[in-house]
């Protein structure tokens, strides 16, 4: 099963490695992982998808737990969180059917960024269901090159109150 | 005034207001050693090389910190680590960049896997030639991530003093553990104000403190309720300095008391209660009453597969209490029904309290009489012979000539699996041995650390003749530094632990496991300017001992062993504790 890690480090050089390596060398599959820094500029926070067993996510919140840099973690899985990702994608849109996309593209509720002679770049955020829909969607154009931004995720209400959420040790 | 003598005035002054900078601003280099005086530092080991100069240059006017030039940087972060353990402070030693750097990379791996206090300094190339693949240039801090507790790359001078702080506090506290600081030449030479800060803020480091109330008294519980409950004791005993509380913990209960190889001195060998060490070639009585528990009280112990065996098969009828400073260790190889994470030493004492205020009064008579039994019926042994020397044989000579009070190192190998089984601890922090990481090369170096803590000391490397050739260059250091080491090599001129497995597993097909081509050891010594003797027979094993021992130079014994010996019991890897060979 699918879990998702709230994750908060010290922004310090090193971070990102420490954490990729600690999956790498312990064998955890890591589905995506995304960072960027707080409120706080000192604090970076860290979105992390794991597929594993209950016994397997123990092992890797302790693990992730246990480095130095690693502030605080939080299973938020069972909670109820908003969660969202971004995709950029440039499909083949001759001027023939860049109708059809536009149209899909308005029920996605997505954004036209660029024009190119023959290619669009939309943008979409949405939560991965979405994203995965909007993409099979354009598939058909003919996708040139798609990047997604792994999941960023929030859990509903004040923060330090989210429900059942439990901080790991 | 003259305008001569103003101006000799002004520049007198001018010289002051230097002066006063100066000894405000230190180097580096300063601020580094300041710092490891700080932190009580009293010997580094090391090596010098073209990044860490000014360190050296600053090492040569410094009186309070002891330098032991090593042969090899191996040698010089196994000697630290050897420190380390014999101390309980933490090892500190020294190298240049790149290849000095990587040389530690093994004794790093090794302090990891051992959880031994070890802080490792290496010079590194001037900032702005990092990441050109400068001269001597190695990504020591990348290379060391996964085998560090945490590794520092040292970028501007004025956080210089707060990362040796910081080092100090992670390789010491929690569980223990080798930190890396990475210092750049320029680093080294740029100016800082010395402030040592009396605060750490390391906001994601919170080593596990409070022990949890609720798990002592399901722990408590399940003591009180078990028929067959058995004391796993590991190195985090030795750690915590929890030998008192584990004695006190036997007493009470009259639990036996089995160790890993890492936990040997933690319970006294000779104690009745004492089952020796479980698992690959642990005695066949611990094995057989792990099998058969029902209760398995692990303290300080990680569940190595060396001890477990085949997992799924391990202590299957046991309930296990799992007492760990790393909580991640609880539940990482073997479940645990009641995990602690904590400190064993304060963990104990919680639990003692508890049991106490219960009235332990466990009755384990059945159960200690079929322990009695597997040791009489069971006992390690080995065929004595009056014409060639069995290695057991020297061990257990090591043993009654040292009165079970000497420290012990030991390589990797066979031989020191029979120092386990067949050397009598009776304290901690006197058996030495690389337990995880299985360092060949390790013993000689670590002895000499063992020796710097305890001048007075009679220490002992137990050696294979394999092993010993993997760092015998400290054989120099050794002698330089007047360090009376005995060395007791086991010579059976074979890889020996590998040969057993060939013979065993393999059809005997001895593949690159005979050692012909090695050195006459006695000559080996006497070009480094030791003792060597090299004995042939049994009857020349004790007086040769006891020479070395009595002696205040430095030994190497060339026991020249029985090569055909294996080491038993024996639990083939990956098969369950009770399928011993050789039992």
């Amino acid at each position: 099963m699918k879990h998702t890690l709230a994750v908060l480090v010290e922004n310090r050089p090193g971070v990102l490695t420490r954490i990729a390596g600690l999956f790498a060398r312990r064998g955890y599959n890591i589905d995506s992982l995304a960072v960027g820094r707080t409120d706080n500029p000192l604090i970076s926070r860290m979105t992390i998808v794991v597929d594993g067993d209950d016994r397997v996510i123990e092992q890797v919140s302790k693990q992730l737990y246990k480095l130095i840099d690693v502030i605080k973690l939080t299973d938020i899985t069972n909670d109820e969180y908003v969660d969202r990702e971004m995709i950029l994608i440039k499909v083949n849109a001759d001027p023939a059917i860049r109708g059809e996309i536009m149209q899909i593209v308005e029920i996605f509720r997505a954004r036209i960024v660029d024009i190119g002679r023959n290619s669009l770049i939309i943008e979409a955020t949405g939560d991965e269901g979405k994203i995965n829909a909007i993409e099979s969607a354009l598939r058909p154009f003919g996708i040139r090159e798609v990047v997604r931004t792994g999941k960023i995720a929030m859990s509903r209400g004040p923060k330090h109150k989210n429900g059942k959420s439990q901080e790991l040790l | 005034m003259s305008s001569a003598v103003l101006e000799e005035l002004q520049v007198r002054s001018r010289d002051d207001v230097n002066k006063a900078i100066k000894e405000e601003h230190l180097t580096g280099a300063q601020i580094l050693l300041k710092a490891l005086e700080k932190e009580g530092v009293e010997v580094i080991f090391g090596y010098p090389g073209g990044a860490n100069i000014p360190i050296y240059d600053e090492l040569y006017r410094t009186k309070n910190i002891t330098h032991i030039l090593t042969r090899h940087e191996q040698g010089a972060v196994h000697a630290a680590d050897g420190y380390a353990r014999a101390t309980g402070k933490p090892g500190v030693c020294l190298a240049t960049s790149g290849p000095g750097a990587t040389n530690l990379v093994t004794g790093i791996a090794n302090a990891y896997m051992d959880s031994i206090p070890l802080v490792a300094i290496t010079g590194q190339v001037a900032l702005g030639l990092l990441g050109r693949d400068s001269f001597q240039e190695a990504d020591i801090t990348g290379i060391t991530t996964p085998i560090t507790k945490y590794s520092y790359l040292v970028k501007d001078v004025r956080d210089l003093a707060r990362i040796v702080h910081e080092a100090f506090h992670l390789a010491t506290t929690g569980r223990p553990g080798p930190v890396l600081i990475d210092l750049p030449k320029d680093i080294t030479v740029q100016k800082a104000e010395f402030k040592y800060p009396p605060e750490l803020d390391l906001p994601g480091y919170k080593p596990r403190t409070m022990i949890n109330a609720a798990q002592i008294g399901k722990a408590a519980q399940a003591i009180l309720e078990a028929k067959r409950p058995v004391i796993f004791a590991g190195g985090g005993v030795i750690n915590a300095g929890a030998s008192k509380e584990l004695l006190a913990l036997a007493t009470l209960t009259g639990a036996p008391v089995t160790y890993s190889l890492m936990g040997k001195g933690a319970f006294p060998d000779a104690h009745p209660q004492c089952l020796g060490m479980v698992g690959m070639h642990g005695t066949a009585y611990a094995n057989y009453a792990v099998w058969e528990s029902d209760l398995l009280i692990g303290l300080g112990v990680r569940f190595d597969d060396r001890v477990t065996g085949k997992l799924s098969t391990f202590a299957s009828q046991a309930k296990v209490i799992h007492i760990d400073i790393d909580p991640a260790e609880l539940g990482k190889n073997v479940v645990a029904h009641v995990p602690i994470a904590g400190d064993v030493k304060e963990a104990l004492s919680e639990l003692l309290k508890v049991l106490k205020a219960k009235g332990c009064n466990l009755d384990l008579a059945s159960w200690r009489q079929k322990i009695d039994n597997w040791k009489r019926e069971y006992p390690l042994r080995y065929e004595k012979s009056g014409n060639v020397i069995k290695p057991q044989y020297v061990i257990e000579q090591i043993n009654e000539v040292t009165k079970g009070e000497a420290y012990i190192v030991t390589e990797v190998g066979q031989h020191q699996m029979w120092a386990a089984q067949y050397y009598q601890s009776s304290k901690p922090r006197t058996f030495f041995t690389s337990g995880g990481l299985g360092t060949m090369g390790f013993g000689l170096p670590a002895a000499m650390g063992v020796q710097m803590a305890h001048p007075e000391a009679v220490v002992f490397n137990i050696a294979g003749d394999g092993s010993i050739q993997m760092n015998s260059q400290e054989f120099a250091t050794i002698v330089h530094n007047k360090l009376p080491i005995n060395v007791a090599i086991l010579n059976n001129h074979y890889l020996g632990m590998v040969r057993q497995w060939q013979e065993l597993f393999f059809g005997k097909r001895y593949s690159h496991t005979d050692m012909t081509g090695q050195p006459d050891f006695v000559k080996l010594a006497e070009a480094y300017g030791a003792v060597g003797l090299r004995v042939e027979k049994p009857e020349d094993v004790r007086p040769a001992l006891e020479e070395a021992a009595a002696s205040p130079r430095a030994y190497i014994l060339d026991f020249v062993v029985d090569e055909s010996e294996n080491v038993f019991p024996m639990v083939p890897a990956g098969a369950s504790l009770n399928e011993m060979l050789g039992r």
